[in-house]
C-alpha cells in the first residue's frame, strides 16, 4: 500500500487513491476545500481548483517534486510522496486566487439567496478569500429559468462545478441538461427550456455548492438557519427513504439528502420524499442532526439538557439524622 | 476572619450640647436651604428634554432608499444576531409591478420586533448587510397591553414622504467618528 504524507501526517492508503482522499482519511483542517468534486459521482472534479495542493516529493522512486500545484481530488497518490497543503504558504496564497477567480463572476446577493447559511462558496471565501472584490467590470448575467416547476435555476450564481451534470448524467436516466456555450459565456441549461422531470433530479440541488440550483418548494419560505434540521425516515419504494427533514415548529419547510461534513449525500433521495412529502405524518423523525458548533445553522439551538440523575437516598438520610435528633 | 472590616462599637456619652438636639436640627435644615440655591437637576419633561446622545440606541426604523423602495430584504441577519430574540420575519417574493415598494427580489411581509424583549443592543443594525435596519434616538412609547409592543412594520418602516423621512445623519456621522 502507497504511503503519502500530507502536512507532515502519513497515513497508508490503497492503490489508486486521490489525495484529496488521503486526506480526508486523515481530516482535520489540512483537508483541502473541494468545490466540484464529489465522491459518489464518477469522473466529478477537476473543475474549481479550490483543492490544489503542492507535491513536493513525487514518490519514493523519483522524488522530483512536481512543477506547479496539482489537483488533489484528480491525482493518485504514489508511495513515498510528500504533500503539503495548509503547511505552504505559497499554496495558501494560490488558493486564496482561485478563491478570487471563483467569485468574479458570483453576485454578491447572499442575503436574498436561499443557500446562504450552507453555501459552500460562502464557507470557501470565508475562510480562504479577501473580504473584497478587485473585480470591477460587469458581472455575468442571466434570466432565471425553472427547470421543471420544483428546481429554479439562477445562473448567475453558478460557478461551473458541473456536479448538477454528472447528478443527471449518472442518477437520472437519460441525459436532461448540461453546459451549453463555452469559456466566459457556458451555462447550465437544458434543451430549449425543456423541464427536468426525472424521479432523481431534485439531487441536483444538494449537490450545487452554491445557490444556483434552488428548491421552488422552499423558496424564500424560511433562512437555513432558522428551521431545525432533524433526520427522518419513511418507507419508500423509489429511494432509500433517510432524509434530514427541516422544520420549523411542526411544519416541515424542506426535505434534503443527508449530507456528511464535507456536504455529500449519504444516498440520493427520490423527488416524491423531497417535494411532496411535506406532512410531519409521512416522515418517522429519529432525531435532531448533529450540526458542526461552528455552523451559522447551529445558532440560537439550544441542546436538550441530559436529565441529571442525582441520587437522594443519600441526602434522604442525612435529612432523617437531623430530624430524629 | 477573612476581612478586617469589623467596626470597634464606641458608646461614648454625649455632651450637654449634643444632648439639646437643637443644633443639628438647625444645622440639618441648613443643608437642605442651601439646596434652594443649587442648579436644578431635574427637568420638567415633556416641556423639556433632555439631550440625547449622538449615538443613543432608541425605537428602530426600517430605512427605504432614495427611491421609497424598502431597503430590507428579509435575510434574518439581525434576528439571529438578537441576543433577546426579539425579531421575527417572514419572507415574501416580490411580484412584477412591486419593484417601486422593495429594492430586492425578497422583501419582508412580516417584520416585527416585541420591543419588551428588545435589550436595545444594537446588534440588529451592525448584522444588517442592507443597510436597512437603524435604532434611532425616539424613545419606544409606554402602552398598557403587552400586544402594543410588539411593533410590526406598520410602525417600523419609515414613511415614503421625503419630508417625513427619519433623519439618521447625524447619527451615522457619529458613527464614522467613532470608527475611525
Amino acid at each position: 500500500m502507497p504511503k503519502v504524507t500530507i502536512d507532515n501526517v502519513s497515513i497508508e492508503v490503497p492503490e489508486g487513491t486521490t489525495i484529496l482522499q488521503a486526506a480526508r482519511m486523515i481530516g482535520g483542517n489540512l483537508v483541502p476545500p473541494a468545490m466540484c468534486y464529489y465522491t459518489k459521482l464518477d469522473t466529478s472534479g477537476g473543475y474549481c481548483r479550490t483543492c490544489i495542493v503542492k507535491v513536493t516529493q513525487g514518490s519514493e522512486r523519483d522524488p522530483r517534486p512536481m512543477p506547479k500545484p496539482v489537483v488533489s481530488c484528480r491525482t493518485t497518490v504514489m508511495d513515498g510522496m510528500v504533500v503539503e497543503n495548509i503547511t505552504n504558504e505559497e499554496l495558501v496564497e494560490a488558493r486564496k486566487g482561485v478563491v478570487e477567480f471563483l467569485l468574479i463572476n458570483h453576485p454578491l446577493d447572499c442575503p436574498v439567496c436561499d443557500q446562504a447559511g450552507e453555501c459552500h462558496l460562502q464557507d470557501l471565501s470565508y475562510e480562504n478569500g479577501l473580504s473584497k472584490s478587485r473585480y470591477e467590470f460587469k458581472r455575468r448575467e442571466f434570466e432565471m429559468h425553472d427547470i421543471g416547476d420544483k428546481i429554479k435555476l439562477h445562473m448567475n450564481r453558478c460557478i461551473l462545478c458541473y456536479r448538477c451534470v454528472k447528478v443527471a448524467d449518472q442518477v437520472c436516466d437519460g441525459r436532461v441538461h448540461g453546459v451549453i456555450n463555452r469559456g466566459d459565456v457556458a451555462e447550465i441549461s437544458t434543451y430549449i427550456q425543456n423541464s427536468v422531470d426525472n424521479d432523481f433530479s431534485g439531487n441536483m440541488i444538494d449537490v450545487c455548492p452554491v445557490g444556483a440550483l434552488t428548491d421552488k418548494t422552499f423558496r424564500f419560505k424560511s433562512r437555513v438557519w432558522f428551521a431545525k434540521p432533524m433526520d427522518a425516515h419513511r418507507n419508500c419504494d423509489k429511494c432509500c427513504g433517510k432524509v434530514a427533514v427541516w422544520l420549523s415548529g411542526d411544519d416541515i419547510l424542506r426535505v434534503t439528502g443527508r449530507k456528511d461534513k464535507y456536504g455529500e449525500v449519504e444516498d440520493w433521495i427520490c423527488n416524491d420524499c423531497r417535494f411532496d412529502k411535506k406532512q410531519k405524518s409521512d416522515w418517522v423523525i429519529e432525531g435532531p442532526r448533529n450540526i458542526d458548533r461552528h455552523s451559522v445553522i447551529a445558532q440560537n439551538k439550544y441542546g436538550v439538557l441530559k436529565q441529571l440523575k442525582i441520587d437522594v437516598s443519600k441526602q434522604k438520610q442525612i435529612g432523617e439524622k437531623a430530624h430524629n435528633k | 476572619m477573612l476581612t478586617n472590616r469589623s467596626k470597634v462599637v464606641v458608646d461614648k456619652q454625649m455632651s450637654f450640647v449634643e444632648k439639646l438636639y437643637l443644633p443639628a436640627i438647625i444645622g440639618g435644615l441648613f443643608i437642605t436651604f442651601k439646596h434652594f440655591f443649587r442648579k436644578k437637576t431635574t427637568i420638567k419633561y415633556p416641556e423639556v428634554k433632555r439631550e440625547l446622545s449622538s449615538v443613543y440606541r432608541g425605537q428602530h426604523v426600517l430605512k427605504r432608499d432614495e427611491q421609497g423602495r424598502e431597503n430590507c430584504t428579509a435575510c434574518g441577519l439581525c434576528a439571529v444576531a438578537c441576543p433577546a430574540e426579539a425579531i421575527t420575519m417572514t419572507a415574501a417574493e416580490r411580484k412584477p409591478g412591486e419593484e417601486k415598494l422593495y429594492r430586492e427580489e425578497k422583501y419582508a411581509s412580516v417584520y416585527e420586533i416585541n420591543m419588551l424583549r428588545c435589550i436595545f443592543c444594537g446588534l440588529c443594525e451592525e448584522a444588517c448587510p442592507k443597510e436597512a435596519i437603524f435604532l434611532t434616538d425616539r424613545i419606544v412609547a409606554s402602552d398598557f397591553e403587552r400586544g402594543g409592543f410588539i411593533y410590526g412594520k406598520d410602525k417600523l418602516v419609515e414613511p415614503v414622504d421625503n419630508d417625513k423621512r427619519i433623519d439618521l445623519s447625524g447619527r451615522l456621522q457619529a458613527h464614522r467618528k467613532l470608527n475611525s
